[in-house]
């Protein structure tokens, strides 16, 4: 009996987690995405689309700033007609755009949305799933989006297509590195792997990049955790921009490059199979900064020593306090995504080889120098004075040898006229 | 022609690692959102928008004070200052009309009206508003003065037989219209 009941709340889990939160912010951020770009270039964007009370009977329309617009949008494709060119391979063509938003919607089930609420006693984590591997997993899983991608663009049988995907494959190979390395200094700073428990750690002891408050009280950080605070930003950046190129997103949306490649790896797609790829887009840009927000800024830790209290609150046996956390994590992770839309609407396209460059001429070396940076700081109160000046020289050395190497790569061989 | 060599611009260390300039096309993109937000969108006076964007919100705002003098909206029949309907049924703007809009139907004014001297006005008057193009070209061949075209606009209609503006339709809209033409007058 109590395995069923156990499978139950399982399913509870998922369906509320994945379905009634995750899923829902996708057509949000698809909203702000249209609203913000709109007014940074001076447009309105949507603002009409609502529920049509006079159709009713009703004196006025119900606008809500357009907020209904994405269900519209949503209608619109699914009703139009979905077109199979007859020169695509059909099963990989009909496959792929499962094959993008499927692994973006598997990794919600290691993010831990709120702390544990409590009910008659029996205490439940908001997270699916609360493995001890938890960003290793994620890697895992999210890194499969590619193979959807790169499917899409072969199988559709047209060059911009192939072109597209092809880019995206030695995208996500390039930032898939980075992306790695950069979050190790997290991983030694918290000696865990378990995103619940690093999230647990930053509401006690102070948020990654904030760390103010230290077992709930309120006060400056320590020498070390100041100093790991150089590491963890550098590592917080590099983090930041390789999900960026992993979800396609502007700066780095060469697979989809309008300019260049007409449409990228969905150019032959239309109606639901379209509407798939630019969810599964969506959803990873959720993912994605649901990530960083878990590493860098606390989860749904509120902060400042106030989780405890928090936690603390209850109706009778039924302990709340998650709910407020789960809300202020989903404020987190908009703000962020409106972060992520405004780096859209503000930075131009790079160009393919910037593109390579940055991520392994700078950001590989870079990442690998920040984990030995990292370490030295973690291990320093075990070290002797000798040892650290020397680590701390060394570091100089390799990073003074790796920024070399990186000019000398840049410069051009002289062109030789005849 | 000759050869001129252009040199790439030298960048400074601070130009090749371009956080600076990302930072600053944030602040750029930012302002202006949250201008457009406050409802001071750069532009938003000139253009009379609503301040959120340069967009005017049309339903609620209207454009009728924006519009030229010279403005061609739905073309209209009008009286003159004595209530007698200028057109004499010349149908010279019905074959002028370049789309075929128009459509008259002649008629004699019998004898015992008090315009007879006019001898012909029109018994129908039919402008098709799906073709009309706005060209304003009846306006300018009318001899009598008696078709104009309004700044009136919002022309809509649920089905095709509503969008034909008839006689009674064309005099509502035009109205009244002073001077201009004088022969028909009495003489003093």
């Amino acid at each position: 009996m109590p395995d069923i009941l156990q499978i139950l709340i399982l399913i509870v889990k998922i369906v509320a987690l994945t379905f009634c939160v995750v899923l829902p912010l996708v057509p949000i951020s698809v909203y702000f995405e249209r609203r913000f770009c709109a007014v940074i270039q001076d447009r309105v964007g949507p603002n009409r689309t609502g529920i049509p009370l006079t159709l009713l009977g009703f004196k006025k329309d119900f606008h809500f700033f357009g907020l209904i617009q994405p269900v519209a949008d949503g209608v619109k494709l699914f009703l139009k007609e979905d077109f199979t060119p007859s020169y695509v391979r059909k099963a990989f063509y009909w496959m792929a755009p499962a094959l993008t938003v499927a692994p973006a919607l598997i990794t919600v089930c290691v993010i831990p949305f709120g702390s544990p609420i409590s009910i008659f006693g029996s205490e439940q984590k908001l997270v699916i799933a609360d493995l001890d591997i938890g960003p290793l997993f994620v890697f895992a899983i999210s890194s499969l989006t590619v193979y959807g991608i790169t499917l899409a663009g072969w199988s559709s049988n047209s060059k911009f297509s192939l072109i597209g995907g092809v880019r995206s494959t030695a995208q996500m190979i390039s930032y898939e590195i980075c992306l790695g390395l950069s979050i190790i200094p997290v991983l030694l700073y918290y000696g865990d792997l378990n995103l619940s428990k690093i999230v647990q750690n930053q509401a006690d002891n102070g948020w990654l990049l904030l760390p103010l408050w230290k077992g709930g009280h309120l006060g400056l950080p320590d020498l070390q955790t100041a100093l790991f605070l150089i590491p963890a930003f550098i590592a917080f950046l590099i983090f930041t921009i390789s999900i960026f190129a992993e979800t396609n997103r502007m700066p780095f949306d060469l697979p989809e490059c309008e300019t260049e490649l007409v449409g990228g790896y969905h150019t032959e797609y239309s109606s639901m199979k379209f509407a798939l790829f630019f969810m599964g887009e969506y959803a990873a840009m959720v993912i994605g900064s649901a990530l960083i927000v878990t590493l860098f800024l606390g989860g749904w830790s509120v902060g400042f020593g106030m989780d405890k209290w928090i936690n603390d609150l209850h109706i009778g046996s039924f302990q709340f306090g998650g709910l407020i956390h789960l809300m202020a994590f989903l404020v987190k992770l908009i703000v962020f995504i409106l972060f992520f839309i405004l780096v859209r609407w503000t930075v131009p396209r790079f160009r393919y080889d910037q593109l390579m460059k940055l991520g392994w001429v700078i950001f590989f070396e870079a990442a690998l120098v920040n984990v030995f940076l990292a370490a030295l700081i973690i291990a320093a109160p075990q070290l002797t004075a000798a040892i650290i000046g020397g680590g701390a020289v060394l570091l100089i050395a390799v990073t003074a040898a790796v920024i070399w190497v990186a000019m000398v790569s840049e410069a051009k061989p002289k062109i030789r006229r005849a | 022609m000759a050869v001129v060599k252009l040199q790439r611009p030298k960048l400074n260390a601070g130009e090749k690692i371009y956080f600076g300039a990302i930072l600053k096309g944030f602040f750029i993109t930012m302002s202006h959102a949250v201008r457009s937000l406050l409802g001071k969108t750069t532009g938003a006076k000139d253009l009379a928008s609503s301040g959120l964007g340069v967009t005017m919100q049309f339903p609620e705002q209207r454009w009728d004070n924006q519009l030229p003098e010279y403005y061609r909206g739905a073309p209209t029949l009008v009286i003159d200052e004595q209530g007698r309907e200028r057109c004499v049924s010349c149908q010279l703007c019905e074959f002028i009309c370049p789309p075929k809009a128009i459509r008259i139907t002649p008629s004699e004014i019998p004898t015992d009206d008090k315009w007879a001297k006019v001898e012909k006005r029109p018994i129908e008057f039919d402008i098709d508003m799906i073709r009309c193009i706005y060209c304003g070209m009846c306006e300018e061949v009318c001899p009598e003065q008696a078709i104009f075209l309004r700044k009136d606009y919002l022309v809509t209609g649920h089905t095709r037989a509503e969008m034909v503006h008839d006689k009674k339709k064309l005099y509502e809209i035009g109205g009244i219209r002073t001077g201009l033409v004088n022969k028909w007058n009495e003489l003093k």
